[in-house]
């Protein structure tokens, strides 16, 4: 009795899934058409005989924004471990006066808009001399994924038993020691979740990119993309393929760390 | 004992400290030093000659009165609280329709649910260019269904109700709304997760409870589901507007607020002033004008989370 109406709820839910995802559907479909083919009414309902020609000019002409992308979202997760680690650490182990008062600071910086935090760096970018530098979007980007990464990363560490670090402190043990061979290692699925993250806010940055670089040896795929649609419209499948490809990290997060995702959206319920 | 203690506790609070250290600094280097910039930006002349010259005069508060005067300030004032009041109820509503939905048991429930994060996750950028493409006025899949659809029906009854496509882009009544849609799009995952979090938090002795007592399903959710779940509901709409205010890539790829500035917000409005006609001390009082109304919200947010704290601990 319960079984076929079980499934008829589950024929439901994939009919809701199918139309909420059928944009994305969409560009896969126009990413695998010849670029003519995007042109004719009806339109091509599916991809079958299609070409992949939008991708061979997607990566000719956007490999090099691929790898840029690539290099600041590494940049990113890197800057933003050796930050959110240390201070996580601190926050959860040891006994700070001001500990309340940062975490506050890190909710609060979370809701400065972006384009604010655009404006001024761009000034001090400029001061610095690192505009059209991998650096200015890195430390840029930065600051999307440290709060995000230290608040997520001092949740979890606070969760781990104090005996477990005393025990080492007894043997010896300095407060480096404790955090490399025993907090580290308890906290990986924390670390994972906050480099994921911070890969994928760089990845995905739009706004920092656009704004303090004007050299396309450095621009990322976002803005390429940005470029690519103002400048050739009629051009889709190559966009198309573009934001494809621009997509798979996403979409390799969700397969290979799903419920960190979802713990993720949670936990960085105030991500920007 | 009694002051080895005293100074261990010591020197673990400055071994603390010493972790915290990078933290700190980067805070104020990255978030306290750009804010002040930004604050002292916007009360000088500071135009693209001035990253050169070093040269920006003292202005007092003459960039938020050039704001104030400039009609669009206005138009973007009522087209940032259309633009969010609009994503933020669909975003919402359709996020509960479906996390309700998701309590039900069924078979591939988790996969579906977790496909379902997929807009989520993508790059605005990428989700942009993809509405875009389905708004095309000519061939965008939007307008062929319509036309598809008004086809049919005037085969069979002789009336059609579209003889073209719609600019749904680039009509200045319909592009906010359009880029609305969008933004509805990418944002229901973020809502949907949270709000099923939330139910699943609801005990399931109150929905038997419930039933015993005759209530129908939308008895249950009206007096079971919608108040149990007023903390999460606080949450997820403060979140979502801190968030909504921000959004820049979604109308940047679709109408870069256009068409005559139809969907201009103040956050792209700020990066106009700024970055296209150079004048960064208009943009800066721009974007505190933003900061300003997040900030509001934002303490609001920080208010009910207190409360619902305080609820929790009592």
């Amino acid at each position: 009795m319960t079984r076929p109406r079980s499934l008829r709820t589950t024929a439901a839910a994939v009919l809701i899934v199918g139309v909420l995802l059928f944009p994305l559907y969409w560009m896969v479909n126009a990413s695998l058409q010849p670029a003519a083919a995007l042109l004719e009414t009806p339109p091509r309902w599916h991809p079958l005989g299609g070409t992949l020609e939008g991708y061979r000019e997607a990566v000719d002409g956007q490999g090099g924004a691929l790898l840029n992308s690539t290099v600041v979202a590494v940049g990113t997760v890197l800057l933003t471990l050796a930050v959110a680690v240390p201070a996580a650490y601190a926050l959860s182990r040891f006994p700070l006066p001001g500990g309340r008062t940062v975490l506050f600071a890190l909710l609060l910086v979370q809701m400065i808009p972006g384009i604010v935090m655009a404006n001024s760096l761009y000034a001090v970018m400029n001061t610095a001399g690192l505009l059209d530098t991998y650096a200015a979007m890195i430390l840029a980007d930065s600051t999307l994924a440290v709060p995000f990464a230290v608040l997520i990363l001092r949740a979890f560490m606070v969760t781990i038993p104090r005996a477990l670090t005393e025990a080492a402190e007894v043997d010896g043990a300095g407060p480096l020691r404790v955090l490399v061979t025993v907090v580290l290692p308890v906290s990986r699925n924390a670390v994972i979740t906050s480099a994921l993250f911070a890969f994928l806010f760089a990845w995905a940055d739009f706004l920092f990119a656009v704004t303090l670089n004007n050299d396309d040896a450095v621009r990322p795929v976002t803005v390429a993309i940005y470029r690519f649609i103002g400048a050739h419209t009629a051009d889709w499948n190559g966009v198309m393929a573009t934001g494809v490809i621009a997509s798979v990290p996403a979409a390799i997060l969700l397969v290979v760390a799903q419920r960190y995702v979802a713990a993720g959206v949670t936990g960085g319920a105030l991500k920007d | 004992m009694q002051t080895r203690r005293r100074s261990g506790a010591r020197s673990r609070r400055l071994t603390g400290a010493a972790f915290l250290a990078p933290l700190v600094v980067y805070i104020a280097v990255f978030f306290g030093y750009p804010l002040a910039t930004n604050a002292g930006m916007s009360v000088r002349e500071y135009t693209a000659a001035s990253f050169y010259t070093g040269e920006a005069p003292f202005v007092g508060l003459a960039n938020y009165a050039r704001l104030l005067g400039d009609p669009l300030f206005a138009t973007t004032l009522a087209n940032t609280a259309l633009f969010t009041a609009g994503s933020l109820a669909f975003q919402f509503g359709i996020g509960l329709a479906l996390a309700v939905f998701f309590q039900r048991r069924f078979p591939l429930n988790g996969l579906l649910r977790s496909l379902l994060l997929v807009p989520w996750l993508l790059p605005l950028v990428v989700s942009g260019t993809v509405w875009r493409w389905i708004y095309d006025q000519e061939y965008g899949v939007l307008n062929q269904a319509l036309l598809g659809l008004s086809g049919a029906v005037e085969e069979a009854t002789g009336l059609a109700f579209l003889g073209s496509g719609i600019a749904w882009l680039s009509s200045t009544d319909l592009a906010l709304a359009s880029v609305t849609a969008a933004n509805v799009w990418v944002g229901i995952p973020f809502n949907m997760v949270i709000l099923y979090g939330g139910l699943q938090n609801i005990p399931r002795q109150l929905y038997e409870a419930a039933e015993l007592d005759g209530a129908g399903p939308w008895q249950r959710f009206r007096h079971v589901t919608w108040p149990l779940l007023r903390p999460v509901t606080a949450v997820v709409l403060m979140l979502g507007l801190v968030y909504t205010l921000k959004v820049f890539d979604v109308i940047m790829v679709l109408t870069q607020g256009g068409p005559a500035n139809a969907s201009h917000t103040l956050t792209t409005w700020s990066y106009q002033l700024s970055f296209t006609e150079l004048d960064f001390g208009a943009g800066a009082a721009a974007g505190n004008v933003l900061i300003l109304i997040a900030l509001a919200f934002a303490l609001v947010y920080l208010r009910s989370a207190r409360t619902a704290d305080e609820g929790g601990a009592r």
